[in-house]
This record gives C-alpha cells, structure tokens and sequence, in this order.
C-alpha cells in the first residue's frame, strides 16, 4: 500500500496556511467576511495612451470629485518622468501632467477611490444664463418648432428637458431628423434649451459595473432646475432621467475630458472595480499598504484586479465540475467546457447566453451534418465549423441589432474555438450514439454551466474569492481531497440499484 | 392523509436510497471512481497503454505470445493505398477493416462475401466500392479514434462464428470479455448484439450482457439495460441455456493477456471461430462495470483475494494454473 501520509499532510498545510491567510486579511485590512453595501468602495482608473512628439508634452485630463452618492476619499496618479498637478477652477477639477521631453508610446494612469455614501453632500454653484444658440436656416425653423411643441406641453425646465429628448428620441419627428443630421442628441438639447435661456451642459458619465474594463465616458445631459435649485440629469439616448445610483459623473466639460499637447492619436479608458473595506480601516490599510507582506493581487493596477475577479472565479466552477464528475457522475461534452461557457455567460447574462447557446449549437449541428456528407478529413472539417460558427455569431449578431434585441449582440463572447469542438464532438456521438445520449451530454454540460454561472455571479462567491486568496488554496485542497474519492457517484446507485438485493430479484 | 401518505412513501424511499451504498458495498459492487483510482491508475502503467490502444500492436504481442489471432490480410496506412484495398481482399471471401485505435466497436465494416466490386455486409446491405474506400478514408482521418488522431486500417479475415450460437446473437459476432487482474480471471460475460444495439455489441446500447460461470462456462444470469431477462429479444432463444466450449482454453488465453502486456487490470475481448477455436480480438485497459450487472454479482471481492494472494506471495507462473485456481476460487 502507498503511504497516504505525505497526502493528508499536504492537505492540512493547504487548509491552514489557506485558513491563516484569509484571517490575516480580515483581522489586519479589516476585510469583511460578508458583502457589505455600506461599506462599498469603487475604485476607478483612468488610463490615458498617446504617441508623443518628442517635443515637450502637456496632458490635461478632467478629473471628478464628491457629487451625490459618492464621495472622492483618495487620487494618485502614476506616470514616470511627469510632473502632475492638480488645478480646481471652482467648477471643474483638472489633473495636469507635464514634461520636458517625451517620445513614442506614452502612457498615464490616474487612480481615484470612492466612498458610496448615500448622504454625500457637495456643493452646487448656480449657473449663469446662457447666452441662446441659433441655428442656420432650415434647422432654426424646425428647432422653434420642436421648441413651440415641447413648450406648450411642459411647466417648468426638467419638464421642458423630458419633453425635448422624447421628441429628439422619435424616429417619426422631420424636425428632430433635419436637427440631428448635423448634431449629436446631447448638443441638440443643449442648444435647444440655451434658446430658452436655461442652463444645459454635457458631461461624461461613466456607469459603475464591477470588473469593466476599458470603458469610455457616456454623454448625458444635465439640465438646471430653477425651483429646485439643482441639476437633474438625462440621456439623451434613452430618456431616462435622474441619476441612476451606479452612475458616476467624471466631468462637467464632455468635449474637454482630455487635451494633450505635443502628442497625437491620444486615448483615455476606464477600468473599474468594487471594494469592500470600511472606511475606518481604509485609513489603516493605507498605512500598510507599504509592507512585504502586501503582495496581494490589491497591490496591481485596477485594470489587472479586474481581470483576476473573474480569473479568481474559475476554481470556484472547476470545484463544481469536480463535484459533479465524481459525486454525481453527471455526463458532460468536454470536461471543462461548461466553464468556459459559464465565464460567457456572466457576460451575457443568463437567458440571453442560454438561448444564445442553443442555436449556436443547434445551427452548427445542422451544418456539421452537411459538412459530414462532404467526407472531408478532420483538420478541415474542424477549421470549416470554426468558420460556420463565427459566420452564424454575425449572422445572428445583425439580426439581433436590426430587432432591435441589444441583449443579442452579447453572442459574440461564446469562445468561438471550443464551441467548434463542442458542435463537432455532439456530431460524432450523434451519429456514433444516437440523439438520445447527446441530449443527455448536452444538458449536462448546459446545467453544469448555469450551476456555475450561479456560483460565480453570487455576490458572495464574488467577495469572497478575490477578497481572500487565501481560500484559493481550500479549494484545490478540497479538489484533491475529491480527486482521493473512492465511493459511487449517484447516478451509480440508480445504475445499480437492481443489484443491491440480489434475492428480490 | 393522503398527503402523510405521500410523505411517509418518499421518506422510505429516500431512506431506501441512503441505505444503497452500504448495500451495494456488502455486495461488492466497483464504482467507476474506485475502478479508476484504485485499480487502474494503481496497476495499469500508462507507458504500456499502446500495447492495448493500438489492435496492430496487440495483434502482434499476442501472436509473439502464442495466442489466436483472425489472421491479417493486410493493412492500410495511407491515403494513397486506399485503392489497394480491393486487389487486397480479391482472394478473401470475407473479411473485416477496423481501425487500429478505434474504441467501444466504432468503425467497424464487416464485408461477408463480395463479387465484382459489391460488398455485402452481414445485414444483407450491399455497398459499393467507393463506399469502403469513404470509410478507409475516415478511418485514416481519426474518425472512429481516440481523440481524432491519425490511424491506420487494419483488414482481417472475417470470423467464422459457430452457428450453434447463431441464436444467441442478432446481427453481429457474440464476443466474451474477461476481466483479468494480475493474470487471473475474475469474471466473464457474453455480449449478445440485438436490434436495439444495432449489431453493436455494448451494453450500454442495448447490447445483451450474459454473465458466465467462471469454474464452468455456463451462463449464470442475462440483462439488457441493467434490467435481468431470460430470453434474447429479438431471438427469443432462453438465454439460461448458453454454455461456452472449451471454457478452459478460452481462459487460459484470456489469462495469458498478462504475460503479453503487463498491465494488471484488462479486460480481454475473444471470440469462438468454428474452425479455429477462441481468438483473441482485442484488450482494453478501461474495461467498464457493466460486467457486474450481468453477472449479479460485484467485481471487488474478487479482487480483494487476488490482492491478498499476491500480498502472500502466493506465484501462479503459468496461465493454466491461474485459471484453475480461479476456477476453483470463483465458481458459483
């Protein structure tokens, strides 16, 4: 017999230096156990790319600061051989890097923490009037149109601003077409509400969602109430108005987020994520923050935590495809393969990526089963479904758009590769085995996938594994302990249940 | 009451399934993951898989060994010789391809007799000369192989099976597997093809497993989709009344699978030529638990005392002694 105690050890280490790590980070960062909303912190950056000149280079980037529900806690910007300030006009802040000489690729990057707080207070300047806007010709006809409509069916500014948008929004509206040939939807309203003399402008908005990553500002419109004394906001895309509690307002100024001098092809995206630390302890991790025992994965720029979230997740999915070879005995079509599908569909949301699934699928079958008359060899015959399939993700991508079903152009996340392995595989057993048993291949792999689209969008599945690495190491040692397993799976017991009392037979 | 009454029959029906493991451990019944773990990977040594994934290569440690093989008429290895296959088999009445490394009978064209380019399979289809050299050409591609990998097609003569089973079978050669661990056999079982299986003889496909006697030969119980049956469906030939000849050189040559691969856990696949007497066809190193189902009875504490004989240092050199001891040890 191999001795097992090398085994039992290893596993043992693996639970505790996995249990010590995760209580090192609770007892010392102040890491919550639990998802918090109170203590909800966002951190977003900035990452600003252009080629320099090789002259002197000045950078000029908008940057946000306390507004309703978040309150700006911490900012710091990395970028080697600049020098960076920070202006304040008393209506915008600015961050400003500059240097003497700068070539080829550069690259900036500005980090700012948020509290969410849902009494953050700021403070609000009133506007000055605007001076009114006029268009050429035709189009000032058919703005005062607009404007004479939209007039007689409001009372006040915010009214005036949500009559406005829906007539811009109308595809049956000649006026708001002639308007919107020459202009964007948020200029539009804007100049159209300047004739009236009321205060209007453009900011970029960016929408909080935890784990983006290249991202790029949304315009929406912010339009003066007088009696209220405040800004209301508004799509300009969608209509919707007031500020939904995930959207953060970057900058006032939408067309001047970002100028830069002596550099060209200049481009500014945004990655973001959420943290859970109180603010109490945020003050103390700082202060940490610098010791050799941080090499966290908290430590790299948000851009690449944001990826790990979703990287953290995949052991927790290959846990439960362990669980459900070995305890369940549940047929799948390729091992991992529901993973894969399951990291799809937390891009795709569920319904969508489900249906978005079956017809990939069922389409590809249908060719498979053509191409298989064909009698060609293997390489091709994949390479020839890895085609069909990324020519029926298009097709279905422009009839989605065309319907006007947005959730269908999420399709083009499936792994286009190790779906073509699937439909090819589906196909063998098909003909190998019959319908029945790719079905039951199918549907597993398909409910092994939501299982683990469950785990891995479950807030607390989210919170735990990026916030505790330590519990990375319980589960392989749990994956280990399950690879040790010599019992019967449940589909077992049904397989052989006849065979349990042999006597009543 | 009528809703206790429900509750009380699930309750004894989960109990009844919490009861199962412990039930079928008294019975002895292999799971697949103690199969994989404790069994396999512990005494089949990977390296010496291709002995047993390629049939060229079992083919030709077992006629090294000794043992019956269908004889070979002639292999296919590349695209360009595909045409060759009709000049191949001019002179063989009948004959078989199978790809070298195909897996669970996947691949497998039986031509019975042909005549000036049309080939009869045992059906009674006919089809045409372009027919088999499509399915060479998918053979060579990896079709029908392990993981799609490039193959080659081996032809062999076509077995002559004795038609006093001829009943026992719909469509297709009956083929007997033996479990064999460490050299000795365990258990046995004949697979019976029906129309269900589709000539196919897996049970999983609706193949008639019939468990045999290891001390005798004689079946000891018939299922089809785990469920026990008498008679052959299609057939209707009592199924209680197969008996194998020659049950010991049969053994002996199932045994002797040990001394050709060295893998400790095989399951051997034979059939009964007419003339010719038990041939081996071919071995897999993942034999599946079906086994268990037709014969009744678990596989483990067979095992358990070939392990503990071995662990005594008891030594059967031969495969003749083996299969006596066995037959002695495992008799029902």
């Amino acid at each position: 017999m191999i001795n097992r105690l090398p085994f039992y050890l290893l596993i043992t280490a693996l639970v505790l230096i996995g249990t010590a790590f995760s209580l090192y980070r609770h007892a010392v960062y102040g890491v919550p156990w639990l998802p918090g909303e109170q203590r909800q912190q966002w951190e977003v950056e900035a990452r600003i790319e252009f080629i320099a000149n090789g002259d002197p280079a000045k950078v000029t980037m908008a940057i946000p600061g306390d507004q309703s529900n978040f309150i700006l806690t911490d900012e710091s910007s990395s970028s080697q051989g600049y020098g960076v300030a920070l202006l304040d006009d008393g209506h915008q802040r600015r961050a400003e890097w500059s240097t003497r000489s700068a070539k080829d690729q550069q690259l900036i990057y500005y980090k700012a923490r948020f509290l969410v707080d849902a009494s953050a207070q700021h403070k609000v300047l009133a506007p000055t009037e605007p001076t009114p806007q006029f268009f050429e010709d035709v189009r000032q006809t058919a703005a005062l149109s607009i404007l004479e409509d939209a007039l007689e069916r409001s009372a006040d500014n915010p009214t005036l601003a949500r009559e406005l948008v829906r007539q811009l929004n109308d595809p049956q509206n000649q006026n708001a077409a002639l308007l919107l040939n020459s202009m964007n939807r948020e200029e539009a309203l804007v100049s159209l509400l300047s004739m009236e003399k009321i205060p209007a402008r453009t900011v970029a908005t960016l929408t909080l969602e935890d784990g983006r990553r290249r991202q790029s500002v949304q315009p929406w419109v912010q339009v003066w109430d007088d009696h209220k004394e405040r800004w209301q906001l508004f799509n300009p895309q969608t209509g919707t108005e007031g500020k939904p509690d995930n959207l953060l307002i970057w900058s006032y100024e939408y067309q001047s987020l970002l100028d830069v001098i002596g550099g060209r092809q200049s481009d500014v995206s945004f990655s973001m994520i959420a943290q859970d630390i109180s603010p109490e302890t945020a003050t103390r991790e700082k202060i940490t923050a610098e010791d050799l025992l941080n090499f966290s994965i908290h430590s790299l720029p948000v851009e690449e935590q944001a990826m790990f979230k979703t990287i953290m997740l995949i052991p927790v999915g290959a846990l439960l495809v362990v669980f459900l070879r070995i305890i369940v005995g549940l047929k799948t079509s390729g091992t991992f393969m529901p993973v894969l599908i399951a990291v799809a569909f937390v891009q795709t949301e569920l319904a969508p990526g489900i249906i978005g699934f079956l017809l990939i699928v069922g389409t590809g079958l249908m060719i498979r089963s053509y191409l298989s008359h064909l009698n060609l060899l293997l390489v091709a015959r994949i390479s020839a479904v890895i085609i069909a399939v990324i020519m029926i993700i298009s097709v279905f991508t422009v009839i989605a758009y065309r319907v006007g079903l947005l959730e269908g152009l999420s399709i083009t996340f499936f792994p286009m590769i190790i779906l073509s392995w699937t439909i090819e595989r589906m196909s063998i057993l098909w003909e190998e085995e019959g319908a029945k048993e790719v079905f039951v291949q199918g549907g597993g792999s398909l409910f092994t996938a939501v299982l683990v689209y469950l785990a891995m969008t479950s807030e607390l599945i989210r919170h735990l594994t990026f916030n505790f690495v330590g519990l990375q190491l319980i589960i392989l040692a749990l994956i280990l302990l399950l690879g040790n397993y010599t019992g019967y799976r449940l589909s077992e017991l049904r397989r052989f249940r006849h065979l349990a009392k042999p006597s009543q037979d | 009451m009528r809703i206790r009454q429900h509750i009380s029959q699930t309750l004894s029906c989960v109990t009844d399934w919490l009861q199962l493991p412990k039930q079928l451990r008294q019975q002895g019944i292999l799971g697949m993951n103690q199969r994989n773990h404790s069994f396999i990977s512990r005494y089949n040594d990977r390296a010496k898989y291709p002995l047993v994934d390629d049939k060229l290569k079992t083919k030709l440690i077992a006629e090294q060994a000794g043992a019956t093989v269908p004889e070979l008429i002639g292999v296919i290895e590349s695209q360009v010789h595909v045409r060759k296959i009709h000049q191949m088999v001019e002179n063989w009445p009948g004959f078989v391809i199978k790809p070298a490394q195909g897996s669970g009978g996947k691949g497998i064209l039986v031509v019975t007799s042909h005549k000036e380019g049309c080939y009869t399979k045992p059906s009674g289809a006919v089809v045409s000369r372009q027919d088999v050299e499509r399915h060479i050409t998918n053979t060579l591609a990896g079709l029908f192989s392990l993981g799609g990998k490039n193959d080659v097609a081996v032809v062999e003569n076509l077995i002559e099976f004795d038609e006093s089973y001829a009943d026992f079978s719909y469509e297709g050669v009956p083929d007997i597997r033996v479990i064999v661990f460490h050299g000795y056999p365990v258990m046995a079982m004949m697979r019976c093809s029906t129309a269900s299986s589709d000539g196919k003889a897996n049970l999983h496909q609706g193949a008639v497993g019939v468990g045999l006697d290891i001390a005798t030969g004689r079946a000891v119980r018939a299922v089809q989709f785990d469920h026990p049956i008498t008679q052959h469906p299609d057939t209707l030939c009592p199924l209680d009344q197969l008996e194998i000849p020659d049950w010991e050189q049969l053994l002996v040559l199932a045994a002797s699978a040990w001394e050709m691969t060295g893998l400790g856990y095989i399951g051997t696949d034979m059939v009964i030529d007419k003339s010719r007497g038990p041939m081996v066809l071919e071995l897999n190193a993942r034999p599946g638990l079906a086994i268990q189902t037709a014969n009744g009875a678990g596989l483990l504490p067979r095992l358990q005392t070939i392990e503990a004989l071995r662990q005594q240092g008891a030594i059967h050199h031969s495969p003749e002694e083996r299969v006596a001891l066995c037959r002695e040890l495992f008799a029902n």
